[in-house]
């Protein structure tokens, strides 16, 4: 990496995050004084205000330029989203993990300024308003998760139109569908008119701002000494004249033009999973091969401008979350997840040069952001499989890896065009989508393990002793395990009904009251359907409900069927009992069910037909149901940190685990619960039918001596094409010892560099939650890939 | 046939267990009924290895055959000494390669040669020991002739079978030069089919736990693994002799 990477690097690396108030003391300044009646035009004109009026940013050393906030890490807020408390903005400025520093001053404004005006007016205010006492229990009680309480929906990424058609391009589409608007027999023209001008002056207003940075650079220049320096501003200066409103001519201006569209989008909105330029090696791979024609880039030019990118997306702390928001995703990491390989739009292998540079970039940098992933088709080369493996077994998480040809499958399952599908890919932890035509949008984690409880409990909930699920009968009575399942299916109707009763609220309002006309711009097709992607303009509106510990409720039914029904061990009023008293005094009970009965991950039909089952039942409850978006809900499994959340509500549970401590992750077994190596973990994880999700989150754990050597590479190689031929669809690495990790927690200060893989992105160990590190150590370390 | 991970007691909660109390099991009177396991609250013992049978291993196998069909891979049958079992072995071996699993026979050498005779046509490739050609440390070191193994690898040899030679090197037994250039003489000097490539295994220690898990003193604690200088310059030898060699397995 060149010095100037490397002090880029640095000085991303070491930035403190911060609170900035900047944000929101522009957007009240405006909306004290903006009187626009139609909201998505009243949107627009706010984000041009801001992008007329915040701070310019280009740091030293820079080629590609912008941030979110007035300087690396300081962090806008989104108060019409969630105004923040002063209280919140203690917790923010103190709590032990993920915390931002804020000064005294934006407290004071706070208290002053924004507060007072937004104060009852945000969408969270709105949101919690509008929800019924039953949503509100089962949201106290952790049955699931909010995502659109503090952050927007967002959830999508770019395709390849901003490198085609530029904002000019762009216009002059919403010109055309302008145009063609029929008032007369449309009710609808005149809020597609509102629309359309609407994302107008959002490209109009990104366009401008790119303008200030050209303006800057320039007057940077004129004063700068360094006639090094000097010819890179007036560089900088011209891509930043010609993108994002011209199609890019090279390399530089590509990243760049990206660069200001991304900014754009989390200017806007505090949308989920940041946003992310998709499939890179794609976009770039044109520019980057002219300009290695052309002579006017050499590689190592292009993987320093690529570096420098890179960059960027780590000066960008995710906004801040509080409560429960912040325990389901406790993490400056914002899932920009950018993919490299897999196919191309006409089903061909996809790796290129530029494929190959993306990784030689992601091993160097060492950033927990972005996130990187490889999508790996049968198709693609063991080449690019093996370059990438590399990097994994270095052991801080990155790339993880995804089967790109079950990728397209569940997009196709999803009903998807087959270009469409090719084109898409990953994003977030896992999920997958069509990139620039889809809002796939996670409305929240469901716990699983927590429906169990209250099927075995009648509807009440163990730790408050609150009924709040239905009333399915009193266990002791139940005489086959076939009455469990039902009670379960009942319990799992019930919420989901109610989680999709509030989704519908919560996707209405954003609709009405929080468009995004930026973003719009950049997904196929809000311009042709002159509708906003908040409200059902993209061309796949999908909702998703994602499923947590899979693993836990497996293993906790396969107890019960084993012990109670099948070898009637223990009567379930007794084992019921056991788990109120979180095995106190029943020990040996315990060592029967954590020990001795069936667990998933072993390859075993009597764990993992019960996996089926619990999946099947999810499934069938919540695919294929419509959203209000004029879309589809389907499911994923992925837990983010969400896991120990969720662990920390439940109850002791069947499979032995005691009350509070963290649930199985993803769709991995419970930690330490897989004891026939990984080929067996990755055979029950197959049994799963990955075609019919969005997306499964699959971690492995390896001992750094497993992987050492051309041997461990294939080896490793192997079982990747192995899982991926029986229809996995993602999986990811720890190549670190527990007793490393032990050593960490004892001494953190030595080891604030140690990145390790959480649930779909890698963190800083040190700066996870003492309960999800210990999460980690307990997952199964394994020493040998076969049992 | 015993089959299975050792698994180590009082491992209860992963949390690795106690070592201080250590239940006392005469093993001279064992005949491993396992009722002391059934029958222990707290998990002290633990019955290493299970009856299986033909049906069983095979099935067992079947698990991971997409891992072997993406790898080339296949079954090792290993040990202890496999051939110590030979109609067991052979029966499966017959029903490996009905199914089209590669098979790999993991042996000391040390058995009749009517058995690996039979065993022949069922293995694709044989990993076979040679610890030493000197007869009287052979003797004294592991307990029988070396004639027997070197036997058992001319009949491998000139049936063209498909081996691995795999020397064992330990310090102070047969960790000098001249030892390899004597092994490596042999093997040059074979009828019929020439090894296809010769491993070095450098000693390690990792029988320790195991010794003391069975209650056992381990003897060869304070012998030391052979330095990678050392293996590399025992490695020269084979490769002077042409033969393809690598350090570990």
């Amino acid at each position: 990496m060149t010095d100037r990477v490397a002090r880029l690097r640095q000085r991303s690396v070491s930035a403190r995050p911060s609170i900035s108030v900047e944000r929101a003391r522009l957007l009240t300044q405006f909306y004290s004084t903006d009187a626009t009646a139609s909201p998505v035009l009243r949107r627009a004109k706010a984000l041009a205000y801001l992008m007329r009026n915040k701070a310019i940013y280009i740091g030293d050393d820079e080629l590609i330029v912008g941030e979110r906030g007035p300087e690396p890490a300081a962090t806008p807020t989104y108060p019409e989203l969630t105004c923040h408390s002063l209280e919140d903005l203690q917790i923010l400025n103190s709590r032990e993990k993920t915390s931002y520093s804020v000064s005294p001053e934006v407290m004071e404004e706070y208290k002053n300024v924004i507060i007072p005006f937004w104060s009852g007016r945000s969408m969270r205010d709105l949101i919690f308003q509008e929800m019924t006492p039953e949503w509100k229990d089962a949201y106290d009680a952790g049955i699931f998760t909010e995502f659109m309480e503090q952050r927007a929906p967002g959830h999508t990424v770019a395709d390849g139109k901003i490198y085609a058609l530029g904002m000019k391009g762009l216009r002059r589409r919403i010109a055309e569908a302008l145009e063609k608007l029929d008032f007369i027999n449309d009710p609808e023209a005149q809020a597609r008119s509102e629309q359309l001008r609407a994302m107008d002056i959002c490209a109009e207003a990104i366009c401008a701002y790119a303008r200030r940075h050209a303006e800057l650079a320039y007057l940077k220049a004129a004063s700068e000494r360094d006639p090094q320096r000097r010819k890179e501003l007036v560089r900088i200066a011209e891509v930043c004249s010609h993108v994002p409103e011209n199609p890019p001519r090279n390399l530089w201006e590509a990243l760049q033009a990206y660069w200001f569209c991304h900014l754009g989008v989390i200017i806007e909105l505090n949308g989920w999973d940041s946003f992310n330029p998709g499939r890179l090696d794609q976009h770039m791979y044109p520019f980057y091969k002219a300009d290695l024609e052309s002579g006017d880039l050499t590689e190592e030019q292009a993987r320093e401008l690529l570096q420098c990118f890179w960059v960027k997306f780590n000066n960008q702390p995710a906004p801040p979350k509080v409560g429960v928001t912040a325990a389901e995703s406790g993490t400056y990491t914002d899932f920009a997840n950018i993919n490299c390989g897999g196919l191309t739009p006409e089903g061909q292998d996809g790796v290129n040069d530029f494929s190959y540079l993306m990784l030689d970039v992601i091993d160097e940098m060492r950033l927990v952001q972005p996130s990187s992933n490889i999508q790996l088709s049968a198709k693609n080369p063991d080449r690019f499989l093996k370059r990438a493996l590399r990097i994994v077994r270095k052991g801080w998480g990155q790339p993880s890896i995804f089967n790109a040809d079950m990728v397209v499958q569940e997009m196709l399952r999803a009903g998807k065009s087959l270009e469409d599908a090719r084109q898409g890919g990953t994003s977030g932890c896992v999920e997958t989508g069509a990139f620039g035509k889809e809002a796939y949008i996670l409305t929240g984690y469901l716990n699983l393990p927590k429906l169990l409880e209250l099927a075995l409990n009648d509807g009440v909930d163990m730790r408050t002793g609150k009924r709040i699920g239905l009333p399915t009968g009193d266990a002791s009575e139940f005489t086959s395990f076939d009455q469990v399942m039902d009670a379960f299916r009942a319990q799992l109707r019930h919420f989901v009904d109610i989680k999709m009763r509030g989704n519908a609220v919560i996707e209405s309002l954003y609709a009405r009251y929080m468009p995004a006309p930026f973003l719009s711009l950049l997904i196929d097709d809000c311009i042709e359907k002159g509708r906003d992607y908040n409200a059902g303009g993209a061309r796949y509106n999908t909702s998703y409900i994602q499923g947590v510990g899979i693993g836990t409720i497996t293993d906790s039914l396969a107890a019960i069927k084993h012990n109670v029904f099948d070898e009637k061990r223990v009567s379930l009023g007794q084992l019921v009992e056991a788990l109120g008293r979180d095995f106190e005094g029943h020990e040996e009970l315990r060592h029967v069910l954590w020990e001795e009965s069936p667990k998933y991950g072993n390859d075993d039909d009597s764990a993992d037909s019960i996996m089926k089952q619990v999946f099947n039942e999810f499934f069938d409850c919540v695919d294929g149901r419509p959203n209000v978006r004029g879309g589809e809900y389907h499911i994923d499994m992925l837990p983010t940190t969400c896991h120990v959340y969720f662990g920390s509500v439940c109850a002791a549970s069947a499979d032995g685990r005691r009350a509070g401590t963290p649930l199985s992750e993803g769709i991995s077994p419970v930690q330490g619960r897989d004891r026939r190596g990984p080929t067996a973990v990755l055979q029950s994880a197959a049994k799963m039918d990955h075609a019919a999700t969005g997306g499964t989150l699959l971690n492995l754990k390896f001992t750094p001596k497993l992987l050492e050597g051309e041997e461990g590479i294939d080896n490793l190689a192997h079982l990747v094409r192995t899982y991926f031929r029986l229809g996995g669809h993602h999986v990811q690495f720890n190549v670190v010892r527990a007793e490393t990790l032990r050593k960490a927690q004892r001494d953190p200060d030595s080891h604030r560099d140690l990145i390790v893989r959480v649930a779909g992105y890698s963190d800083y160990f040190c700066d996870l939650s003492r309960a999800l590190q210990d999460e980690i150590i307990a997952r199964t370390e394994h020493e040998s890939f076969g049992a | 046939m015993v089959i299975g991970p050792a698994q180590d007691a009082g491992d209860a909660d992963g949390q690795g267990g106690g070592t201080q109390a250590r239940p006392v099991i005469q093993f001279d009177m064992c005949d491993a009924c396992g009722t002391c396991v059934e029958v222990c609250p707290r998990q002290a013992v633990t019955l290493v290895g299970r009856w299986m049978s033909v049906a069983d291993v095979m099935d067992e196998l079947e698990r991971d055959r997409p891992f072997y069909d993406q790898s080339g891979g296949g079954v090792t049958f290993s040990g202890g000494e496999p051939l110590a079992q030979p109609d067991f072995l052979l029966a499966l071996l017959k029903e490996c390669k009905r199914v089209d699993l590669h098979t790999c026979v993991d042996t000391s050498g040390i058995a009749p040669p009517e058995v690996v005779q039979a065993m022949i046509p069922w293995v694709d490739l044989w990993l076979y020991d040679i610890k030493s050609v000197d007869d009287a440390a052979h003797c004294e070191h592991v307990g029988v002739s070396s004639r027997i193994v070197l036997a058992n690898l001319s009949k491998l040899a000139s049936a063209s079978a498909n081996v691995a030679a795999r020397v064992p090197v330990i310090p102070s037994f047969n960790d000098t030069e001249d030892d390899m250039e004597a092994i490596a003489r042999v093997l040059a000097e074979l009828e019929g089919k020439r090894p296809l490539r010769v491993h070095l295994l450098p000693y390690h220690v990792l029988g320790e736990q195991k010794y003391e898990r069975l209650g056992r003193g381990y003897e060869m604690r304070l012998l030391r693994a052979p330095s990678q200088e050392l293996m590399e310059r025992l490695a020269r030898v084979f490769v002077r002799e042409g033969f393809q060699t690598r350090i570990g397995g």
